[in-house]
């Protein structure tokens, strides 16, 4: 029972399979379907999100913590796939595949946050990530210029890489404290006091989250990444593999034992603040969508670490409250992006150009999310920069306070053109009509503008929440 | 905390916020085309009664907060949903509300795409303009500040001029990256009392140093509101590609949130800071008001010679707030009024023209007056309140105003009166124009006068024209007590920092 929602998701991961052998499966039953199974999984997340316990040798632990992350990743993916209920730029004899790959990504990511343990850690991550690095190339060629092999195999040589430092510091951790499993991890470690190489390969081990989230220097991949993926592809990697990589920060933090604060503090706050300049700065010259989303990920990646580096508990439930906040708003945006996007193809901004006129739920439904994103009240994304704010200058971070709010007022230039050309230029000789979107997208778009407004507006059950799972977890 | 609050009753201004929002959704879900302008009025309408009570309940002789109502928010912050009015921000409740049923009637015929939309950012406008007002909560104060944006920037990127794209993006830049580090003092502030509620972070002993870093943030964003001199350059653009719902609402209230930011916040919160920082505040007021008059004195557009002239006005206003006598504050809380009045007033006026000619070019809209008499008469009696000529509400405020800066330092006042006279200069010379004009005037003739509808737009405008300006007690008697307990406190302040303020040249 514990683990029910992820026997779901492997089931639903072995029902595509068998489908992908049964030769031309509907496209459209293929979707109904996934979206049964994504349900299925959300239902059984929601029904197990009160269960404890710890499993397989306690290598594998059930908490509030966990489990609350799991209805975070199974929500994000209803909404995943309903942006891809179209699916236009995959080709239709691998989309059985396709699917495939997505359920079994999701079936690493809930081992992820559940793992207990280094290897299972690296087991899950990597399932996860493979999963991935298949799923980025098969965008089907249209342009005939192949940019999703290149940006396959780039995400594929930065993941590993990234993966090949995790397994280096998880070698030394081990070497260290002769044990693989986290919660004892460190009780080895604390007796004679927290040896440098230690926390040197605890940081080796953040590596490969950092990448998921895509903090500074470990960003490389994701304009690319994000340019030569489908929307649909995309609008998976920009979500639920940075509420793993939240987690998992969270998780490892949690573990460390005191003694390394100062050093701690400077080293996440110089990625927060370089991440935080890049993906601004990058991003007002952007004029591809999807890698203007990508570079304010990395920004907003940054803001995630403001959050980490107060160490305190208080802070880290922030940090989840954030990363919610900021799914619910990127959903928004590219499952207008999805709709917008006929043949699958790659938005500019100019693309948008008269959307407000023919499209008015699709404009305010992307208004909503890039406000949000940008940090304008009464949205999530203000009540988040706000309550991390508090936090960090609480803790005595001035500086990165003052750097950080600069960064929002930098970052409002670029959203605001999108939507300057959602609702300022009209459209000129467009070729193709948008056709009006299905009752689904609506549906599903309003819901994320109610949740973006409430989870903004009534913050207090939610951080409460988020912050007394991170205190059981410890 | 309790001291400051008088709970009474039913909450008028959880209804005043509300029920504009509760319209705006309502509009947002059944909204049709053909009754949106109707249902509009109807709640902004029902929104200004709903003000009678407020200001007939209030009792003007108690400086506390009244009409308070408090809801726990975010328990973890201390963050609370408080509201209340005082002597500063009732009579500026009562000006939005006065404001917005005209808004909606000038621009019956002149939107006629998307009016639905429309009138949905224009309820969320007003909603959240009464909220900053109301606000005793900074974090609410600061969400209705910064949320205001978003309906401003929509009503002039979707319904605004030839450069809209460009204004809008200006407007919506320039007042967010202004008030970003308004945010970090405010939770620097937090951090220091353990409360977001307004009234007790006001006469603090706060670090010297600490002071004049919030005052700082707070002039940052007040003055791009306000704005003063060096930070105007967001107003003409916006003002000139608004539409005239828009134009009015920013010279009318949303300008206001500047000098009302200084009042309720940079005096009481940061007494010393302000003090010290007064006299070059004050030589900015006077830079404003020179330049803005010179400036306006050039402009062939005639939205552009109002939004200049806004500058100017509004010089008047901060230099009544900074020199922290009497006269002055009165005077600036009435300026602020006037300029309500009289600025939304001309702005409309301008619209009017613009409906019926399609331009704002004062070339082509020479010699209106014999085509149409009932806007002359409108437009004269305006134009002379823009100049604060006696018998009008601008003369009353102005008086005040240099006479309080007499009192600060007979210099600055002398140096105001060149701007009074400017006022009068390019007042004369857009009234000459637009309703006598030269030897080779346009051909008028087919210029319809104004309607019913467009009288009962400038009519109650023209009334409280002339209500301040021959019988102001009223209105000075509900800002009085909550003016008069601020410079005392001010002044107490003063007595008890003696020879921390340091001597500036002037």
């Amino acid at each position: 029972m514990l683990i029910l929602p992820e026997l779901v998701v492997l089931g639903s991961a072995l029902l595509f399979f068998a489908v992908s052998l049964t030769g031309k499966p509907q496209p459209q039953l293929l979707r109904a379907l996934a979206l049964f199974c994504g349900l299925a999984v959300l239902a059984c997340a929601c029904a197990t999100s009160r269960m404890e316990g710890l499993l397989f040798f306690t290598s594998y632990s059930i908490s509030p913590f966990s489990q609350l992350f799991k209805v975070l990743l199974a929500g994000t993916f209803i909404f995943v796939l309903i942006s891809g209920q179209r699916l236009t730029s995959i080709a239709a004899a691998v989309q059985a595949e396709y699917y495939l790959f997505l359920f079994l990504s999701v079936f690493g990511l809930m081992l992820l946050v559940s793992a207990n343990e280094l290897i299972l850690l690296f087991i899950a991550l990597e399932l996860s990530s493979f999963a991935l690095y298949l799923l980025v190339p098969m965008r089907d060629d249209s342009g005939g210029l192949r940019p999703q092999m290149e940006a396959g195999i780039k995400y594929l040589l930065f993941g590993v890489i990234a993966t090949g430092f995790m397994l280096f510091g998880m070698s030394y951790l081990f070497g260290l404290t002769g044990t693989t499993s986290l919660a004892t991890m460190f009780n080895a470690v604390q007796q004679g006091g927290m040896p440098p190489l230690a926390l040197v390969a605890f940081l080796l081990v953040l590596c490969g989250f950092l990448f998921k989230l895509a903090v500074f220097p470990f960003h490389f991949w994701v304009p690319d990444v994000y340019q030569g993926a489908a929307n649909e592809t995309v609008s998976f990697i920009a979500t639920l593999p940075k509420i793993a990589a939240v987690a998992l920060l969270i998780r490892l933090m949690q573990l460390l034992p005191p003694g390394q604060e100062p050093f701690l503090v400077l080293f996440f706050a110089v990625l927060a603040l370089t991440s935080m300049f890049y993906g601004n700065l990058c991003a007002l010259v952007q004029d591809d969508i999807k890698r203007l989303l990508g570079f304010s990920g990395i920004a907003h990646a940054g803001f995630i670490l403001l959050a980490l580096l107060t160490l305190k508990e208080e802070g880290y439930g922030l940090a989840m409250y954030y990363i919610g906040a900021y799914v619910l708003m990127n959903l928004a945006c590219f499952l207008v992006l999805c709709a917008i996007a006929q043949k699958g193809e790659n938005l500019r901004i100019a693309d948008l150009h008269g959307l407000s006129k023919e499209q008015p739920i699709l404009a305010f439904i992307l208004a909503t999310g890039l406000f949000g994103l940008a940090g304008i009240p009464p949205f999530a994304g203000f009540m988040g920069k706000f309550l991390i704010l508090t936090e960090a200058l609480n803790r005595g971070h001035l500086v990165l306070v003052v750097l950080a709010v600069i960064n929002t007022a930098i970052a409002i230039y670029y959203y605001l053109l999108v939507v300057r050309a959602a609702y300022t230029v009209d459209a000129t000789a467009k070729s193709t009509e948008t056709p009006p979107p299905s009752l689904l997208t609506t549906a599903a778009g309003i819901t994320l503008v109610i949740a973006i407004i409430i989870v903004g507006i009534l913050p207090a059950k939610l951080i409460a929440l988020a912050s007394d799972v991170v205190q059981r977890l410890g | 905390m309790n001291q400051l609050l008088i709970n009474s009753g039913f909450p008028w201004l959880n209804l005043l916020v509300g029920l504009p929002l509760a319209g705006a959704l309502i509009l947002l879900v059944f909204g049709k085309d053909t009754i949106s302008r109707q249902l509009t009025l109807i709640i902004t309408l029902v929104n200004a009664l709903c003000t009678l009570p407020v200001l007939h309940g209030f009792d003007s002789s108690n400086t506390a907060f009244q009409f308070a109502h408090i809801y726990t928010w975010i328990p973890q912050l201390h963050i609370n949903y408080t509201v209340g009015v005082d002597g500063i921000s009732i009579l500026l409740v009562a000006l939005t509300t006065l404001v917005m049923p005209l808004c909606v009637l000038a621009s019956w015929t002149y939107i006629n795409k998307r009016i639905t939309a429309f009138m949905v950012c224009l309820l969320v406008m007003e909603s959240a303009m009464i909220g900053v007002f109301i606000a005793l909560d900074f974090v609410l104060f600061y969400i209705f500040w910064e949320f205001m944006l978003i309906p401003m920037y929509l009503l002039i990127a979707i319904w605004g001029g030839p450069r809209k794209s460009y204004a809008s993006i200006k407007f919506f830049l320039y007042t967010l990256a202004g008030s970003v580090l308004l945010l970090v003092a405010i939770i620097a502030l937090y951090l220091h009392n353990g409360t977001f509620f307004i009234p007790a972070m006001m006469w603090r002993e706060y670090g010297q140093l600490f002071q004049l870093l919030i005052f700082l943030a707070f002039f940052l964003a007040f003055a791009i509101k306000v704005p003063m001199f060096p930070f105007h350059t967001w107003l003409p653009a916006a003002h000139v590609e608004a539409p005239t719902a828009g134009s009015v609402l920013l010279a009318s209230i949303l300008l206001k949130m500047g000098t009302y930011g200084f009042l309720r916040f940079c005096l009481p919160i940061t007494p010393d800071a302000s003090m010290l920082l007064a006299t070059p505040l004050l030589w900015l007021s006077i830079a404003g008001i020179i330049y803005g008059g010179c400036t306006a004195l050039a402009q062939q557009d005639m939205k552009k010679l109002i939004a200049y002239s806004s500058v100017g006005h509004m010089g008047f206003v901060t230099l009544g707030i900074f020199v922290f006598n009497l006269h002055g504050l009165q005077g600036a809380m009435l300026q602020m009024l006037n300029h309500g009045i009289t600025t939304g007033a001309l702005f409309l006026c301008i619209g009017m023209i613009y409906e019926r000619n399609h331009s704002r070019d004062l070339a082509k809209a020479t010699g209106l007056g014999p085509y149409m008499p009932w806007f002359a008469t409108f437009f004269t009696f305006f134009s002379l309140s823009a100049f604060a000529f006696p018998g009008t509400n601008s003369f009353i405020g102005e008086f005040l105003v240099l006479a309080g800066a007499f009192a600060h330092k007979p210099a600055l006042a002398l140096a105001a009166v060149p701007g009074a006279l400017l006022a009068a200069a390019y007042m004369l010379r857009l009234l000459q124009k637009v309703i006598w004009g030269g030897v080779n005037n346009p051909d008028q003739s087919k210029l319809s006068d104004l309607g019913l509808r467009e009288i009962l737009v400038l009519a109650p405008l023209l009334l409280f024209v002339f209500w301040i300006g021959l019988g102001p007690q009223p209105f000075l008697d509900y800002m009085n007590p909550t003016l008069n307990e601020l410079l005392q406190k001010l002044h107490e302040w003063q007595q008890g920092q003696q020879g921390m303020s340091l001597n500036w040249i002037f």
